[in-house]
C-alpha cells in the first residue's frame, strides 16, 4: 500500500485492493454511488465488468466464476441486496463459496425515498441471520485495512463477505428536490 | 444461420422426449471434460443419474441460477465448454440472465432447458410455457440468436455436438414428457462443491 498513491478516494482504494487480491470479475446492478467504482472497473482492462439484470443473477456468475478458479465481487444497493437472502443462504453458504460482495448504503442518514429506508432496515438482519461476514465502512482510513483483510479471510474460510459503503464514506445520494 | 435449419420453429411442433433418455444422451457426447450445470429439481436429478462426472455441478436451492453459474464457469475458463441444464420453470424465474449472456456473447457456453411445461417437482402446477410462452423464442428475442428447439432425439445429439464444436452462445429447447427422474442428488453441498473445482483442475 506504501507506493500507491495518496489521498486516494474510497472508490480508487477499493479498485486497487480488488487488483492486489486478484479480484478481477466485477458483476453488478447500477448504483449512482457505485457510479465512480463502476466507472473504474470498466476503464482498466485487469477488469471484466458488466452488468446484471438481477443481482441473484450476479451472485451466481460470482459462485460459477469462482469454482472456475477466477474471484468475483458483486456490486448493488441495499434494495438489491434485499433480493439475495435466498440466493446467499442456497448457494454461497452451503458451497461454501467465498462471493464478495458490496452494497451502496441507502435508506439512512437523509434519506428521502420511504422504500428505501423501509427495505435497508432488513440488511443486517439478513446478514446476521445468515452468520455472514459483514463491515459497514464509514471512513476513508479504515477502507484498505478492511477489504484487504476481508478478503483474505473470505477466501481463506471459503464464506461470502460482505461490504457496506456508509453515506459517511461515500455523501451518500442526497435529497435533491 | 444454420443452427437452426432443420428444427421445429415453436415449441409445438417439437417432439416430447425422456429427460433422463436425452441427458444420457448429451452426457455421452462429452469427451472433453465439459463442465455441466445441472439446475434444481428432476433436471439436476437425471443429470447426477446419467453418471457421476466431476465436471458436474449440482445445485440445491439457488431456483434460476443454472444459467448465471454456468456463465461465470465459462468466463472463468474460456478453452472448456459451459453447458447449463435449466428446467422451464427455473428459467423463468431468470430470463433477464439470458438478456446477459447474450450481451456477453459469451462463445463456451450452452443453455439446454427442459420444458415440461409443469412445475413437477411441487406437484405439476402449470408453468407459462403450458400457456404459450416459448422460451426459445424469447432466448432468441433477448439476443441469443443461435436458439432452436430439438425436433426429436436425433436433432437433440446433432445440436449438442454443434455447440461442442462451434461457438456459441447457444440455447437448447427440449420438450421433455413427466416422467419420474431416475435417481435423486446426494444433497451434500461442500463436496458437489470441492469434487466440481478438482474436475475443473482448480483444485
Amino acid at each position: 500500500m506504501d507506493e500507491e498513491a495518496p489521498n486516494r478516494a474510497w472508490h480508487e482504494i477499493v479498485r486497487d485492493v480488488l487488483k492486489r487480491h486478484k479480484v478481477s470479475l466485477v458483476t453488478y446492478v447500477p448504483d449512482n454511488v457505485l457510479r465512480p467504482l463502476i466507472e473504474a472497473v470498466h476503464a482498466d482492462p485487469f477488469f471484466t465488468a458488466f452488468s446484471c439484470a438481477r443481482e441473484e443473477e450476479a451472485v451466481g456468475i460470482v459462485s460459477g466464476a469462482w469454482m472456475g478458479g477466477t474471484r468475483g465481487i458483486v456490486l448493488m444497493q441495499t434494495s438489491g441486496f434485499a433480493t439475495l437472502p435466498n440466493a446467499i443462504a442456497s448457494l454461497a453458504v452451503p458451497f461454501q463459496i467465498p462471493v464478495l460482495m458490496m452494497v451502496s448504503e441507502r435508506g439512512t442518514l437523509g434519506e428521502f425515498n420511504i422504500g428505501q429506508s423501509l427495505v435497508a432496515r432488513t440488511m443486517r438482519p439478513v446478514l446476521d441471520a445468515l452468520a455472514v461476514e459483514h463491515h459497514t465502512m464509514t471512513r476513508l482510513d479504515e477502507v484498505e485495512f478492511i477489504i484487504d483483510r476481508s478478503i483474505t479471510q473470505a477466501v481463506a474460510t471459503q464464506a461470502p463477505c460482505v461490504f457496506i459503503l456508509s453515506p459517511l464514506l461515500t455523501g451518500g445520494k442526497v435529497f435533491a428536490k | 444461420m444454420t443452427f437452426a435449419t432443420n428444427h421445429p420453429v415453436s415449441r409445438d411442433q417439437a417432439k416430447v422426449m425422456n429427460r433422463f433418455d436425452i441427458t444420457k444422451r448429451m452426457v455421452a457426447r462429452l469427451k472433453h471434460d465439459e463442465a455441466v450445470i445441472g439446475g434444481i429439481g428432476y433436471t439436476n436429478f437425471d443429470l447426477w443419474a446419467a453418471g457421476r462426472r466431476p465436471q458436474n455441478f449440482y445445485m440445491l436451492g439457488s431456483m434460476g441460477l443454472a444459467a448465471p453459474i454456468a456463465l461465470g464457469v465459462a468466463l472463468a475458463q474460456p478453452q472448456r465448454k459451459v453447458i447449463a441444464l435449466e428446467g422451464d420453470g427455473s428459467i423463468l424465474m431468470q430470463l433477464g440472465s439470458l438478456a446477459t449472456i447474450a450481451g456477453r456473447q459469451q462463445k463456451n457456453l450452452a443453455v439446454v432447458i427442459m420444458d415440461n411445461g409443469t412445475y413437477q417437482i411441487t406437484g405439476g402446477q402449470a408453468t407459462a410455457t403450458e400457456q404459450g410462452a416459448d422460451i426459445v423464442a424469447i432466448a432468441r428475442g433477448a439476443g441469443i440468436s443461435q436458439s432452436a428447439w430439438a425436433a426429436d432425439e436425433a436433432a437433440f445429439e446433432e445440436l449438442i455436438d454443434v455447440t461442442l464444436r462451434e461457438d456459441g452462445p447457444w440455447l437448447i429447447g427440449c420438450r421433455i414428457d413427466k416422467e419420474k427422474p431416475a435417481d435423486t442428488t446426494e444433497r451434500d453441498p461442500p463436496r458437489i462443491r470441492d469434487q466440481f473445482m478438482r474436475g475443473l483442475g482448480v483444485k
